[in-house]
């Protein structure tokens, strides 16, 4: 049996009251509705130059499909073919080794300092906080990640982790956090802020000799690791330091650059709205002389395998971390990433971050109801997961209030059988009756628990007086 | 032809006007309806909320109700979704029966072929698309094709239209500040149109945006977009 994951995956509060906080932050669920709407606007736009979008995705989930079937097959193959090229393949069981493996090739290297590709997976394990914790600062050098870092702050977006942040609110942090930033040239303009960034993270490129990324895409036949990405910063990482230390989820690996193809296609439309991303790097192990010369990939589960062994479950695993889902998602949108207690938030988080960590794990087990079921993730999702599908088979495993149980089954007693069924609706019909006299309006402003919550912002009607089959029967 | 009547239990308790006009439109038509007694609820409430054991019953109790009907319609995307989308993998031989099993616009336009009912509601009418016949049955804009061949009916788009209202069944119990926070956005949208009356091929949305609608005062009312095709001139 494959062990559960941990790390940044696990909530500590349970949905509905993170989700209450969150609420009340109406600058917030502004800024939130801003960027999620421009973003699923562009996609939508860039789909639909495809006729073949169907195809696409079908073509996604397939090679996903035949990865995780043959999943041992292709990590031997990778770490075959990695290690030929010159690179060291460490394999991580959970996040506390993940973070142990790393945190000692980077003091085998003597240095204090590390720079960061923005990377979900070493966010998952918590690394940031492993390093520091060890006396090695990390840095990171993606636009929005360095903005939630000087902030203090937890991303609140798989892609856009700076989404709940405006730019007058950027500014601010970069006056306050940014060392050695030129206030006299520092207004909220984007450009303005960019170029802020750019003189600070310039020096730490040009100094820095140790680097961590994370990966898009293994591939097994070549043992190559791939990063998709917007700024360019990335790839000064992955090519500018003498050691390079990535973090790669096992599900991420591809059989071969033509089913790579597949995906390149595929992830950037579905993440930014465009048609290409600016930069892809591709690399293998060392090339003697050019690019960095120590080269550690850490092959990290952390969940990952269980989530692989439940058959429902496991297309979880085909997830590229578009976050398609999360910029469509009607409730994301209202209480942005931080509700979900995890860095994975929104649809995939609610479905992920149980499975990894199995629904015991803190307060997962509500995650998997913070969803109306409406279906735009699905609709969205480039990979074709059925998160609909997923978060009823998770509100199925996973564990009931003892209250709720009994009322379900309760009334499932009842609609079974067409006499219980008939005479419940004519004891509601009866309790209503008073009701029906006294309330001229026809509606309930007031439920008595577990209701109370429906009526908090709306009424309730009245069950009329006579029911369908009343009059069906007397006509 | 003959057709069975599905009401689903809250149109059953709640919502007794709806089934009465599915009956009216169709027996216009020279159809004949039938109302299978036994018929409870399909059971969604159980499944969606992770209670599979509990709805299986209910789905058999289904599939048996209604084995010998040709066609039968719901006046609920939702119900008929878990109907169609459901029902085959909890109950495999529930398949036959879940396919023959229609949202209402699907069997006007679909199977019998009419856009044209002679209705007539001289209102402006805005229509929310609700998630599973949206997503799940791809109903496409079928009731708004039935809706504009209304007599004296406006029908004006509502912006976001596509977006949830915030009910999701128990989600609007247990997230209730989520659900109404996406219930506020709905309310205004709608109040933006103008428009006098909502109109859904669901009652169970209609309830939630209703009691929103009503709380705030707003102007618009909500109808079953049945009610409105099933009203006649002189009726009304």
């Amino acid at each position: 049996m494959s062990g559960h994951g941990d790390g940044h995956i696990v909530a500590h509060r349970p949905f509905p009251a993170a989700a209450t906080v969150e609420l009340g932050k109406p600058q917030l669920r502004e800024n939130l509705r801003n960027a999620t709407h421009t973003i699923r606007d562009k996609r939508l736009r860039l789909v639909a130059e495809r006729d073949d979008w169907e195809e696409l995705r079908a073509s996604g989930a397939r090679i996903k499909d035949g990865v995780l079937a043959r999943l041992p097959e292709l990590l031997d193959q990778f770490t075959e073919a990695a290690t030929a090229a010159g690179a060291v393949v460490h394999r991580a069981a959970d996040a506390e080794q993940a973070c142990a493996i790393v945190t000692d090739l980077v003091r085998a290297t003597g240095e204090t300092e590390v720079l960061k590709v923005k990377s979900m997976a070493t966010q998952e394990i918590a690394l940031n906080e492993a390093l520091t914790a060890a006396g090695i600062e990390p840095v990171e050098t993606d636009l929005a990640e360095l903005i939630v870092q000087l902030a203090g702050d937890t991303p609140s977006h798989i892609l856009v982790p700076a989404i709940h942040y405006n730019r007058a609110q950027i500014r601010d942090i970069f006056a306050r956090q940014m060392p050695g930033v030129d206030l006299s040239t520092l207004t909220d303009d984007p450009p303005a802020l960019a170029e802020a960034a750019r003189r600070h993270l310039r020096q730490k490129f040009l100094t820095a000799r140790v680097a961590v990324s994370g990966a898009n895409f293994a591939v097994a036949e070549t043992g190559s690791l791939v990063v998709v990405e917007s700024e360019g910063n990335g790839r000064m990482c992955l090519t500018l330091p003498e050691t390079l230390i990535s973090v790669v989820g096992i599900e991420k690996l591809v059989p071969n650059f033509q089913d790579l193809a597949v995906f390149l296609e595929l992830l950037p439309r579905s993440s930014t709205g465009e048609r290409m991303n600016p930069y892809t790097t591709v690399w293998s192990g060392v090339t003697p002389g050019d690019g960095p010369q120590q080269v550690h990939i850490v092959l990290l589960d952390n969940g990952r395998s269980a989530v692989r062994d439940d058959p429902v479950g496991r297309q979880a695993l085909r997830c590229i971390r578009c976050s398609a889902c999360l910029n469509v998602c009607p409730v994301y949108e209202r209480v942005g990433g931080h509700a979900y207690g995890s860095v994975y938030p929104g649809p995939i988080g609610a479905i992920l971050s149980p499975q990894l960590t199995g629904q015991a794990a803190g307060a997962n087990r509500t995650l998997p109801y913070a969803s109306t079921l409406c279906g735009a993730c699905f609709d969205a999702c480039p990979v074709r997961i059925n998160i609909p599908e997923l978060l009823i088979h998770l509100r199925q495993t996973g564990p009931k209030p003892a209250g709720e149980r009994a009322a379900m089954r309760a009334a499932a007693q009842v609609m079974r059988s067409p006499r219980r069924y008939r005479s419940a609706l004519r004891s509601l019909r009866w309790a209503a009756a008073p009701l029906r006299w006294t309330n001229r309006r026809g509606r309930l402003r007031r439920l008595p628990w577990p209701l109370s919550g429906w009526t908090a912002s709306r009424d309730a009607p009245l069950p009329p007086g006579a029911s369908f089959r009343q009059w069906w029967a007397d006509r | 032809m003959r057709i069975a009547l599905f009401l689903t239990c809250v149109n059953d308790a709640m919502f007794p006007a709806t089934g009465q006009a599915v009956v009216r439109i169709l027996e216009r038509l020279g159809h004949t309806v039938e109302f299978p007694a036994a018929q409870t609820c399909c059971g969604q409430m159980h499944a969606n909320s992770g209670y599979r054991d509990e709805a299986v019953p209910m789905v058999r109790h289904f599939a048996d109700t209604f084995a010998p009907y040709q066609a039968i319609v719901a006046p609920s995307g939702s119900c008929v979704a878990m109907v169609r989308d459901a029902y085959p993998r909890l109950w495999p031989a529930a398949a036959p029966v879940a396919a023959r099993t229609y949202e209402l616009s699907e069997l006007l336009v679909d199977v019998l072929g009419v856009t044209d009912l002679g209705a007539y509601f001289p209102h402006r009418v805005t229509y929310h698309p609700t998630c599973h016949g949206l997503r799940m049955l791809r109903l496409g804009d079928r009731p708004q094709r039935l809706l504009r061949e209304v007599e004296g009916l406006e029908l004006v788009e509502l912006p976001e239209a596509e977006e949830c209202c915030g009910f999701g069944g128990t989600f609007a119990v247990k997230n209730s500040g989520v659900s109404s926070a996406m219930l506020a956005d709905k309310c205004a949208a709608i109040g933006d149109t103008g428009a006098e009356y909502l109109a859904a091929a669901d009652n169970s949305c209609l309830l939630h945006i209703g009691g929103g609608l009503s709380r705030e005062g707003a102007g618009s009312k909500p109808v079953h977009y049945a009610e409105i095709l099933a009203n006649q001139k002189g009726a009304g």
